[in-house]
């Protein structure tokens, strides 16, 4: 019973690592077209592409940082904001996503502290 | 015992070979990366999708006497609203706000606006109104009676002279705490929705200007050429005590809802630029280069901007 436990076990193992191994390939290819169609400027095919990568490898923390950059490129920044924390997440000593991020909040926490200001300062006008 | 060494030197040459292979392949792993330039587009703080006009009313000014801050602002703004924005700038007199201000509240002003300029062109439009021709003489800088303006020569010489709006005055505010009796102005309702319907409600901005000078001593470093006994020129930083002096600009804009006569929005900026002692610097100068660094924050209330940068996209 103990041997076709192991047996088992072993099975599961043997398969599962080049399953893993099949999906990382599926979401680099996914990447690797997402860089092809943004440096076209075709960045929404490229978010498409991006998200699929995070489906498929959500520990992908490239796919993470492109896709944080192409929602940067399009103004969500919070969307981006959210993507970059979690490519840092999984890769915190990775220099090339720090200084993606570090650029990005540049411009994020400006936006941010004028919204702040807006509710500190303005009044509705109805 | 030859044959044990020359084992050794082979198996440490293989590790060698595979240690710089290895070394390679994480190297190519790293370097899968592609610079790529982006644009963050910054949306507008203010939805002003409701307004199609803008005045700039004019604005409570104080500190240097050689800067007319209400009539440099207010004519920067519109030169730069026109050129930047999609909303149509309304040409008109300057309010004499510190009038405004000084009256008694609830008197005069609410029932017919003391400041109330006469009407101007919008985009080619001439309306010539006679809202106020009690308009202060203070207010003749930006256009005739008639609405048009003045050439910019006659300004120019004001300027010169020192004969801005508020040029006859007292120079009554030094300090930003000096603006403070009269800032109640902007929250007068009542008086902000009469000049909205005399404007067909426009988006209205005005707000203060605090145009300083300023000095400041102590160590700055800066840069020095110097030459070695060779000929050759290097760069090198030098720690200087110095005396500097220059100014410093605080504007306060404020948005006001033309049909409503509510504020809306408001911002606070700071900017200050200091020289050499030695240098000599018009202050005029000055103004514009302190507000040609928020100009872009100025706009960005307004209408969307557009943030250029570069990223790196990893494989």
């Amino acid at each position: 019973m103990r041997m076709r436990g192991l047996m088992l076990l072993f099975l599961f193992g043997a398969t599962a690592a080049p399953l893993a191994a099949d999906a990382h390939a599926d979401a680099k290819k996914q990447v690797d077209f997402g860089i092809t169609v943004a440096q076209k400027g075709l960045w929404r095919e490229a978010i498409y592409r991006w998200e699929r990568a995070v489906q498929i490898d959500p520990k992908y923390a490239e796919a993470l940082n492109d896709l944080a950059i192409a929602y940067e490129h399009e103004g969500d920044l919070e969307k981006a904001r959210v993507a970059y924390e979690k490519a840092l997440d999984l890769q915190p000593n990775n220099a090339q996503i720090k200084q993606n991020y570090e650029l990005f909040k540049e411009i994020n926490d400006r936006t941010t502290r004028k919204d702040s200001q807006d509710s500190g300062d303005s009044q509705d006008s109805q | 015992m030859t044959g044990l060494l020359a084992k050794t030197a082979r198996t440490a040459g293989t590790l060698r070979i595979l240690s710089s292979v290895t070394a390679i392949l994480l190297i190519a792993g790293c370097t899968n990366y592609y610079e790529i330039p982006i644009e963050t587009p910054i949306k507008p703080k203010l939805d002003v999708s409701a307004f199609q006009r803008v005045l700039v009313a004019g604005f409570i000014a104080g500190g240097t006497e050689d800067v007319d801050g209400n009539l440099e602002t207010t004519r920067l703004l519109r030169s730069q609203l026109r050129t930047k924005s999609d909303l149509r700038v309304i040409d008109t007199d300057v309010l004499p706000l510190m009038e405004v201000a000084q009256e008694e509240p609830g008197t005069e002003a609410k029932a017919e606006p003391a400041g109330a300029p006469t009407k101007g062109e919008v985009g080619g439009e001439a309306e010539g109104k006679e809202a106020a021709k009690a308009q202060s003489k203070d207010a003749k800088d930006v256009k005739t009676a008639k609405g048009e303006p003045k050439p910019e020569a006659k300004d120019a010489k004001a300027e010169a002279k020192g004969e801005g709006p508020q040029a006859d005055k007292a120079p009554a505010i030094k300090d930003p705490k000096d603006l403070e009796p009269y800032e109640h102005v902007f929250a007068d309702v009542e008086y902000w929705k009469k000049i909205g319907e005399e404007y067909q409600n426009p988006l209205i901005v005005t707000g203060t200007v605090m145009f300083t000078p300023h000095q400041r001593s102590g160590i700055v470093q800066r840069e020095e050429e110097v030459y070695d006994s060779f000929g050759r020129r290097r760069v090198v930083p030098v720690r200087t005590y110095m005396e500097r002096k220059g100014y410093i600009l605080q504007p306060k804009f404020i948005f006001i809802d033309g049909r409503t006569g509510a504020v809306i929005h408001s911002e606070n900026f700071r900017e200050e630029v200091l020289y050499n002692a030695n240098q000599s610097t018009p202050a005029l100068s000055s103004y514009f280069e302190l507000m040609d660094r928020l100009i872009p924050s100025f706009l960005s209330t307004l209408s969307s901007q557009k943030i250029k940068g570069t990223r790196v996209l990893l494989q």
